[in-house]
This record gives C-alpha cells, structure tokens and sequence, in this order.
C-alpha cells in the first residue's frame, strides 16, 4: 500500500500557510455538535483539548494519572527551541528547519519540519500570554542560549525545569476549559482500545483504575497523545507509568506503526546501581561542556578500580583513555548524543567500564576545576552534581562522575500524514506518540517544541477539515463495534487476571528490557537482531502462561496495569527488532554494524533506506507488512555526519 | 554489587482495601535493602516479594521518580517525603536508614484527600482549586509577541520560584490544620506577580480560596511546617501574599468582582 | 450574602479577624504595662489609684474597655472555631510525628491561648470585677500639700456605700479619696501561688505573642523585604521578652519586698 503524507504542493514555505486555507472550517455554531476524545495530558495533549475547547468543541481528556498535570513532559530539562532570533545571531525559520532535518539524519519530511520551525515562534508567544516564567535578562526580555552543539542561541528555558513550566501552562489552559464546561477531564483512566466503526475512529474502551469499571466513550475524533514507548527497555528516563499501550491497541485495529526501532539515547544519565533500579535519571548534557569523559586504559586497571583495589584519584595521566577526544579531535566531548553513547558503551563492552558494577564510564571535571575555580564550576553545575550526589553518595568535585547512556525519546511511533492522522480516519496522533518530526535522532530542546506545535498550532486547523468532511451527526453508540471492543477489552483483562503463575510481571519486563537493549540498543547487527526475535518470541510465550497477576479488576490493582502495559511492550519489541534487521543502514542514533565508513563510523545509505517504514498488523503471531513512505528532499541536500 | 552494606528493616505500612473500609498499619520485612536503592525501590522490593508470595502488593503512587512530577507522595517516620529536605519520596535514598531501622509509612492525612487504597490518597481537589481560577484567560493564538512584554528579572524570578510547586500535598500533610494555603498561595502569587496576571488578580484570588475552602482544608496559623517540608522549598510569603490580593479583592476593590460559579453556587 | 459577610465567613477572613483582634489587644498590653508601671512608684499606691480611677471613669476609655472585652472574646471565639475546622480537616491523625522545624510556640497557641484566658478571667475577677462590682473595696485619702508637694495617705471610710472618687482642694491641701485598688494589688501579690501563676501566665504570653505579633502581619499579607524584618525584631524583644518581664516583674517585686 503506498502511503500520502498528504503534504501539499508549492513552495516549502508557503506549504503549511497555503494548507490552511485549503483546510474546510466549522461553522461556529455547529463546533459544540462535535464530540473529541483526547487521551493524554502531556504538552501534546494538554494544549490540543485546551486549544480545541476554545474554538467550541466538547472535549473529553483522558490521563492515567491522578492529575493531568503529572504526564513525564513535565520532566523535560533543558529548553524549548523556537526560531524568534532574538539574539540577532543568525537565526531563522529556515535554519531551525534546516537544524533539525540534518539533526534527525535525514530520515523526517522536509514539509513537516519546516511547519514545526515557522510555528516555533508562536508557541514562545503563547506559553508567555499564560504566565510562563521564562529565564530573562535584566533588560526584561527572553534570554535564550545554545544547546545541544547548536551554532545560534535559541533555546528558551526556565531554569532546569523548562518542560515543568511548559505542561503547567497547558494545564492551566486546560483547567481553564475544565471550568468553562467544556472539558471533561477523566483522570485515572487508561484508554485500552479504540472503536473503529466502518474504517473510522469513533471512539475507545476506558478503565477507571480505581474501580475497574470499563467504560465506552464516543466522538466524532480520537486524538492520541500518549507519549514515547521507551520503557519497551524497562530502564529508561521515562516515568514509571510511560506506556505504548494506547498507541499498541490502535495499531492491532489498523494504524500503522512507523520506524519503531528509531530511540534515542542519552549519553550523560546516572549509572544502574543493580537489579533493583527502576529508571534512570538524566543529567543534562550541558555537563559535556565542560567535563571531559574517559576510561581507564586497560581492562586490568578497570578491573582494579571495580574491586576497590585502585581509588580513581590514583590512576595515573597515562593511563586514563579521553576516548572521545582521542576519536573525535575536532569536536571532542560535544560530539552529538548518539556518538557520545556509542562509544561510551565500546568502552564497557570492552571490558573498560567502571563503579562496582562496570556499566559507566568518567566524567571528569577536574581540569575544569583546575581551570576556573569550584565556585565556577558550581555557579554552572551546581543543581546537577548536588543531584548526582544526592543519588549516588560521591562528590563530583572529588572525583569524576559515573556515567552511562539511557533510553531517552523514542522517534518512532504511530505513522501520521501532513494532518497528523493516521491512516485511520479520525483517529489523530501527536506529539511523541506519532513517528514524528525528528527523524532517526531528535535534537535537544526539540521535543517540547514539536508536542506544543502539534497541540496548539496543527490539530485545531487539521482537525476541523476533517469535521467539516463528515459532519456533525451524533455517532451512533449503538453500533455493534463499540460493544464488542468493550468485549475485547474486558476478555484480556479476564485473561490476565487468571494468570497465576510464579514470575511476576517487573521480572518479564526487565529481561525485555535486557534484551532490547544487548541488542536492539545503540549498535546493533543481523545476528543479534535474529536472536533478539527469538529471545522476545519465547518470553512473550512464557508471560502469558506463567506470569503472575493478583487482585481483582474492581480496585485500584497495580498488577494488572502493569501486566497489560508489558503485555503489548512484549509484542512491540519484536516490532522493533523487525525494523531494525530491515534498517541495513546506520542512521541516526543507530549503528548497524553491518554499515560503516573504514574508519568504523556511521554509514547512512540514502540509495536503499531513505523512506519511512510503516507497519502495518496482520493478526497476533503473524508477521507485520511494511509500507513504505518515501522522503522526498527537494530544498536540502543529504550529507553524510562526520565529526571528526 | 558487593551485598556487604546491605540492611534488613521493619516496615510499619499503613494497609487499607480502600475509602470505605477501615485501614491499620501491617509489620513487613525488608530485607538485603542496598543503600543505593530509592525508598520507591525498596518498596518495589518488598512487593515483587509479596507477590511472590501471592499477597496483595502494597499500592503508592508514583510515576517520574525524579522528583519532578508530584505523585509520589508518603509520610515517613512523621516526615513527608521523608527527613531529608527538598526532595521527593522517589530521590530518598536507603543510605539515610540504617540497619534494623523501624519505618512507619503512612499516606497523607486530610479530609479533602480521602485514601484510595494503602498509601495512594485521592488528590483531586488540588486540581479543582486549580480549575476554580488557576490560570491567565488567553487563548490558543491570540497573544502578542513574547517579547513585548519586559518583565524585570527579579520579578520573574520570584514568579518562577513561585511556579516550581509539583502539588504533590506535603505542605497538606505536613500542616498541623492540614491546610493548602501554600500550594493555592503558589499559584495565586506567580500570576499575581506576573503582569500577564494582572487583569484575574483579584478575581483569581477570590475564586481559588473559595474552592479552598469549599474543600475543606484547615487554615493557615503561619507555622512554616509546611515551607520545611515543601520538597520545592517553596516560601511562606507566598500566603501573605495571598492573603493581601484577597483582602484587597474584598475589601477595597471597587469594582464587583464576582466569585465564579463553578466553586460557591 | 453581602460581600463583607462573605468575607469574614471565608478561612481568611476569620484569621483576618484574629490578626485584628490580636493586634488591637496587643496596643492595649502597651498601655497596660505603662499604667501598671506606676505599681513601681514609690507613693503608696497614689499614682496608681488615681489612673485606675481614671481607666475606669472616663467615658472615651470605657467605651475602648468594652471594646477591648469584645475583642478578647471574639479572638477566643474564632480561635476556637478555627481550631474546631483545623480539627476536622485531619480526621485520621498520624501514628508517628517527628520534630518539625515549625517553632514550639507557633503550634501551641491554642494551649498558650487557653492559659491566657484562664488567666485574664481570675486576673478580671480579682482586680476589675472587685473594683467596680463588688463594693468590698477599701478607700484611700491622699492629702498632698500644695506647697510643698509631700504626700500623706490614710485609709478612709465612706459614708455612703455608692461612693466612687472625690478630689477638692482645702487650705493648700489636695484631698484625693479613692478606691485602693493598691492595696487589693499588695495583698494578691503576697501569696506564692498567686504570684507563680502569674509568672506562668506571663511566659504564655511571651509565647503567645513571640508567635501571634508577627503571624498577625503575615496573616494581613504585610509581608515586606524591609520591613518584616522590623516586625520580627518588635515582636521578638518588645512583646516577646520586655513586656512579659515587665508584667511578670511586678508580683515578683511585690512579693520579694512585702513588709
């Protein structure tokens, strides 16, 4: 099946203007006859129930949370980009476009990205009309600065707590509406599958957690906003709850799932202390600024520094490998994040990691210690080595940090075209949860962006022509499509509550997550990938028979949430492998053996690999069938990444 | 991962089917705990061995453990979140326990947040407060250019320290009244300080502490239990500063300001 | 409901009223403590006889007394109703408290409260109640000789059984008749107990106020960069250490230096 992202014709910055006004609009007083789900709070989430109840439509917003405003964006750091130039530095639509196309290897729509970089500007605009404390100069104006290696400042932020700020804006928009009447907000609700009547999205099967109760509810649209899928790793910076399940069930009922073995990873997180961890804490990657990452030399040293034979402070000069300054001489520490990564984890797999348990490698802080005081240094760092200390009990003024890469982001996600509609009608996805706009690897302080674009500034236009197509006639809830998904529903949950038996639902999900990461992580390779597929196959076969799920579905039963939400990462991660073996390209922050320069760098191959794999599902245990929308680069030209 | 610093413990859990039922607290061992694990993870160990067991695993809340999101919330050894300041449940580390320590782990306690089930308590009505009035009435696109508006430093900085509150309910818990006034006091003052603020000032006010109190929280006795507490170190000023705005609103305003119809009918 | 009904019946605006009652007695303490300083002077009680006659005796000041009784009532009542919605609003207490960083006093000024109107109603009885109602008061005549300023006093009968002051004036002699209010003072502060409770009392005032003078501001929202510093410093020194020791000093002089 060949796929239409629908972008429209004409010049790339006329595309989204010229779009607009080819978009059919809602007569007014015709917006309250149309009922729209939306599930999920996040920035995505949040901005677009807020934004659509302003323009008169009834909303119903769904989280499983106990409040909307606890969805992980509020966990970004770092900063929100937007092409304002108001450090007369050079900056411009063209160049964020231009940034963040290059920045995701070439792998996202030239159409896409230049929409999310001409409505970057208003999104500063809106979130400081709602009271947004943004950092700023003395003068009263937005400060901005440079992040992640870019050559021109701006990222706005509000201290390290950007994304807290931003969700708190959109709540607020959202609580807004909630008063107005004109949201009905559902927390502690997770959505478990979407009704399709005849080929379009009308509405989804619910479960309140705190009674059990499965609930139907219907609209005319379904707007995912569910976020990523990185916990498929177990360990990840994602919150606890961060699930793929509402974009899963929309998948098994037809939507198309897109570049899933696109993740990235963050190279400056907290090290694993043991089987106990539940996630992982980033550290912004600012720390590269002016850290300098090693190993020790030999495996014999490591060893040493692992059994306490050895203090760090000890190892000599000549015998600590800069192994990032020694690859990379021109760019050194700040290679981009996947570098960065990848070479961090050579070093462990070679046997050089260090801390008891050896999965991290140094980040050394000494020389810039030498060279611009402590006070400098904590006047830079101070809030991130108080939080490293907090965590790990060692002060990074002492002796060198422990660091290790994690699961960040997920690129991948359900396919949407130009409109953000899947390919199933009414059924819309945003935000992270769609395959999105960041290609094969996602640039710092862009993330926030594109789920505040997608909410705010693209669904109330999309969403409105494709209700004006169909009009505003009540959906029929009668409709036998709706009882039976509910019967599907409640049937799983019957299935899962009647396992019993000896292996509990975290110990499935953590040797998943061991699995993804040997070998569907950062570097990956044929053999692997086939293992993997294997590995996932049998333990998927094993969960469903010797799993344990206690309780009962009329209470507040954690076991149960987290048996369905594994349930579906279980089916995801072979998804995901399937990618990944057909990917014969290192792109992004994915390093296929099989392909790379002599100098054993990554190697993208635009010949055979520059299009979007959509998959597509065919039933449980039958293989998924790949569609392929092919990237059209008609303004920018495709170079290969060298950071030498 | 040398297990040679590793503690056993007593936990002393507050266990409860749900808001009808009547709750008391269940003795559990923890044992093997590596100081390295968060307080959540240690829980996460003694449930992985409940259900081994085939028993109920204790219910608390949390989500991003990194202190950020505001779910996790806990009242440990007569402390919320636990005797170390500005931080959360999840960023408690095992290393400020030590071996054969007895903890108690009770939920919040309020009348406004009624117990879900064990540790999990309903927080609802910190969101209700929030929809009474907690927001500047822009919509989606019609605002002027960020940059039009100069806001001195200092004052957005206070703003923003205002704004770091999680709502997570510590300063609830913690309050001898269990009071809000804190939390509602954040809100009220970042948007109060705020020139995008200024035209709801008053009308936020009045409606934000009407819910308040139509929730039934105690009142502020200016103790500062609550400003210990706060994992955001979030500061007592902020109340006064409430309570200025609404005194202001009541008292002195000119104008009819009317209370909106969601809270008080 | 009017608007300022409203507002009183609003949490803030009961803790308004107990920040406005608790300043106001506050003012009064100032004024308490400078009459009863006249306790310390020499003169057999003359100066203080005749101030309390005046307390007592002039309308404007009368007005403000019972203004003054309104507002202690009104401070206990609203303490009392707020304690009972504080109450209910923790249903469920909790089964270990540990040392907060809260001070003693802020958390205890119910307690605190409760000694200080336990207080005020026997220090009333005693001394306003018996001097104005209970007609088992003694008189005291002072005659200064304006010529040469020397004070005498002697203890004086009156005859009718309504009689409340004179002054006149006879042969270069000011003839000052008065309740001897000084008297009832001497004979309450030569008992031990007497003179511990008041003690006692003095130190919840100490407290009530090291806490309750500053809180009142912070509660009216006066909460300033430069100036709540000011606030503390009064509230601390002034009503926290000066003014009890003042208050408390008196029984403790009485006592020590009975004859």
């Amino acid at each position: 099946m060949s796929l239409d992202a629908k972008i429209p014709k004409g010049p790339l910055a006329e595309k989204w203007s010229t779009h607009k006004f080819n978009l059919k609009l809602v007569n007014p007083a015709n917006k309250r006859k149309y009922d729209v789900i939306v599930v999920g709070t996040g920035l995505a989430g949040a901005s677009a129930a807020a934004s659509l109840a302003e323009l008169g439509y009834n909303v119903k917003a769904f989280c499983f949370q106990d409040s909307p405003r606890r969805a992980h964006s509020i966990a970004a750091q770092g900063g929100i980009n937007a092409a304002k130039n108001y450090q007369n530095d050079g900056d411009s639509v063209y160049r964020l476009f231009y940034d963040t196309i290059k920045g995701g290897d070439y792998r996202a729509r030239e159409g896409n990205v230049y929409r999310l970089a001409e409505v970057s500007v208003n999104i500063i605009d809106q979130c400081v009309g709602q009271g947004v404390p943004f950092a700023r100069e003395y003068g009263g104006l937005l400060d901005n600065r440079s992040f992640g290696g870019s050559q021109v400042s701006r990222t706005f932020y509000a201290r390290g707590q950007t994304g807290q700020q931003l969700l708190l804006g959109a709540y607020s928009a959202l609580n807004r509406q909630i008063n107005a009447g004109k949201v009905k907000m559902y927390t502690r609700t997770e959505m478990l599958d979407v009704v399709v009547v005849d080929g379009k999205a009308q509405g989804i099967i619910t479960r309140n957690l705190e009674n059990g109760k499965v609930e139907t509810h219907s609209g005319h649209a379904v707007l995912l906003c569910t976020g990523g899928y990185g916990n498929v790793f177990y360990l990840s910076t994602n919150a606890m709850g961060c699930n793929v399940t509402a974009a899963w069930r929309a998948h098994k009922r037809g939507a198309f799932f897109a570049n899933p073995c696109y993740t990235q990873i963050h190279p400056t997180c907290i090290p694993v202390t043991g089987d106990h961890q539940s996630k992982l804490t980033l550290m912004s990657e600012s720390l590269r600024n002016d850290g300098r990452v090693w190993a020790p030399k030999t495996v014999e040293l490591a060893q040493k520094l692992r059994k306490g034979e050895l203090k760090v402070t000890d190892l000599k000069e000549e015998d600590r490998d800069y192994f990032l300054e020694r690859k990379y001489p021109s760019f050194g520490n700040l290679v981009p994040r996947d570098v960065a990564s990848r070479n961090g984890k050579e070093m462990v797999d070679e046997g050089r990691g260090v801390g008891a348990t050896g999965v991290a490698v140094f980040l050394d802080f000494a020389e810039a210690i030498a060279r611009l005081g402590e006070d400098a240094v904590r006047a830079k760092y101070g809030n991130l080595f108080d939080m490293y200390y907090q965590i790990t009990d060692e002060n990074p003024y002492k002796q060198p940090m422990r660091i290790y890469p994690a699961v960040h982001y997920t690129m991948g996600g359900l396919w949407v075209d130009y409109n953000l509609s899947t390919n199933i009608p009414g059924l819309y996805c945003l935000g992270e949860a769609n395959f999105s706009d960041h290609g094969a690897n996602r640039l710092g302080a862009s993330a926030l962006m594109q789920g505040l674009a997608d909410g705010y500034f693209v669904i109330p236009y999309t969403l409105g022509d494709y209700l004006a197509t169909i009009g505003p006639k009540p959906i029929d809830t009668k409709n036998p499509a709706f009882e039976q998904t509910k019967k599907d529903v409640e049937a799983r949950i019957e299935k899962l509550l009647a396992l019993r038996g000896n292996k509990t639902v975290d110990e499935y999900h953590r040797e998943l997550g061991h699995i993804m990461w040997e070998y569907c992580g950062m570097a990956r390779n044929e053999d692997g990938l086939k293992k993997a597929k294997g590995l996932i196959q049998t333990l998927r076969a094993d969960f469903w028979k010797n799993a344990i799920v206690l309780g009962d579905n009329e209470e507040l039963n954690q076991s149960l949430e987290k048996a369905g939400r594994v349930a579906d990462f279980l089916e995801l991660g072979e998804l995901m492998v399937d990618d990944a073996l057909m990917r014969k390209e290192s792109c992004g922050g994915h390093f296929r053996v099989e392909s790379q320069t002599p100098e054993g760098e990554a190697l993208r191959d635009d010949e055979h690999f520059a299009f979007v794999a959509a998959w597509e599902y065919k039933g449980d245990n039958q293989p998924e069938v790949l569609n392929k929308e092919v990237l059209e680069f008609e303004n920018v030209h495709l170079t290969q990444r060298s950071y030498k | 991962m040398s297990g040679t610093n590793n503690m056993n413990l007593t936990l002393k859990v507050w266990r409860q089917k749900n808001a009808q039922t009547a709750g008391k607290f269940v003795t559990y061992k923890a044992e093997g705990i590596s100081p390295d694990m968060s307080f959540l993870e240690m829980l996460d160990v003694v449930n992985e061995s409940l259900v081994h067991k085939g028993e109920d695993p204790i219910y608390f809340d949390h989500d991003c453990r990194e202190g950020i999101c505001g779910m996790c919330s806990l009242y440990i050894n007569g402390h919320p979140h636990g005797p170390k300041r500005a931080i959360t449940t999840c960023q408690l580390h095992m290393r400020t326990f030590h071996d054969g320590q007895t903890i108690t782990i009770e939920p919040w306690r309020a009348a406004p947040f009624p117990v879900i089930k064990d540790l999990a308590v309903d927080r609802s009505a910190f969101d209700r407060i929030q929809q009474a009035g907690g927001y500047v009435s822009v919509n989606t696109g019609g605002v002027p250019d960020a940059n039009e508006i100069a806001i001195p430093k200092v004052i957005a900085d206070e703003a923003f320290n205002s704004a770091t509150c999680i709502g997570c309910g510590a300063c609830v818990a913690a309050c001898k009244n269990a009071s809000a006034m804190l939390f509602v006091s954040a809100k009220v003052s970042q948007l109060g300080m705020l020139p995008q603020g200024q035209p709801e000032r008053y009308r936020r006010v009045q409606s934000m502490v009407a819910q308040m109190d139509e929730e039934g929280f105690g009142n502020c006795t200016n103790t500062g239990a609550c400003e210990a507490e706060c994992p955001k170190e979030i500061s007592l000023t902020n109340i006064s500063r409430m309570n200025n705005d609404y005194f202001s609103a009541k008292l002195f305003r000119q104008e009819e300001l009317h209370e909106q119809s969601h809270g008080e009918g | 409901m009017s608007e300022f009904k409203q507002t009183f019946n609003s949490s803030l605006g009961k803790k308004l009223i107990m920040a406005l009652t608790g300043l106001f007695l506050c003012t009064f303490l100032i004024v308490h403590l400078g009459g009863n300083l006249l306790l310390f002077k020499n003169d057999d009680g003359f100066a203080f006889n005749v101030y309390a006659n005046f307390l007592t005796h002039f309308p404007p000041i009368e007005v403000i007394a019972y203004l003054l009784y309104l507002s202690i009532l009104v401070h206990a009542l609203y303490a009392l109703i707020l304690t009972i919605k504080n109450r209910k609003a923790r249903p469920v207490g909790y089964a270990v408290q540990a040392k907060s960083d809260a001070s003693w006093s802020s958390k205890n000024m119910g307690l605190l409260g409760s000694i200080l109107f336990l207080f005020i109603v026997i220090h009333m009885s005693d001394f306003w109640y018996r001097y104005k109602y209970s007609g088992s008061m003694n008189y005291k005549e002072y005659r200064t000789d304006l010529s040469s300023g020397v004070t005498q006093s002697v203890e004086f009968a009156p005859t009718s059984t309504n009689f409340e002051n004179s002054v006149q004036t006879e042969n270069n002699f000011e003839i000052v008749r008065v309740k001897d209010l000084h008297e009832r003072v001497q004979q309450s502060f030569s008992q031990w107990w007497y003179v511990l409770f008041y003690v006692i009392a003095m130190g919840a005032v100490s407290f009530h106020l090291l806490h309750g003078f500053q809180s009142a501001f912070r509660t009216m929202g006066w909460v300033h960069r430069k100036y709540t510093p000011i606030v503390e410093f009064i509230g601390t020194w002034f009503f926290a250490v000066i003014m009890p020791l003042g208050f408390a000093a008196m029984p403790v002089v009485y006592f020590f230096t009975r004859s």
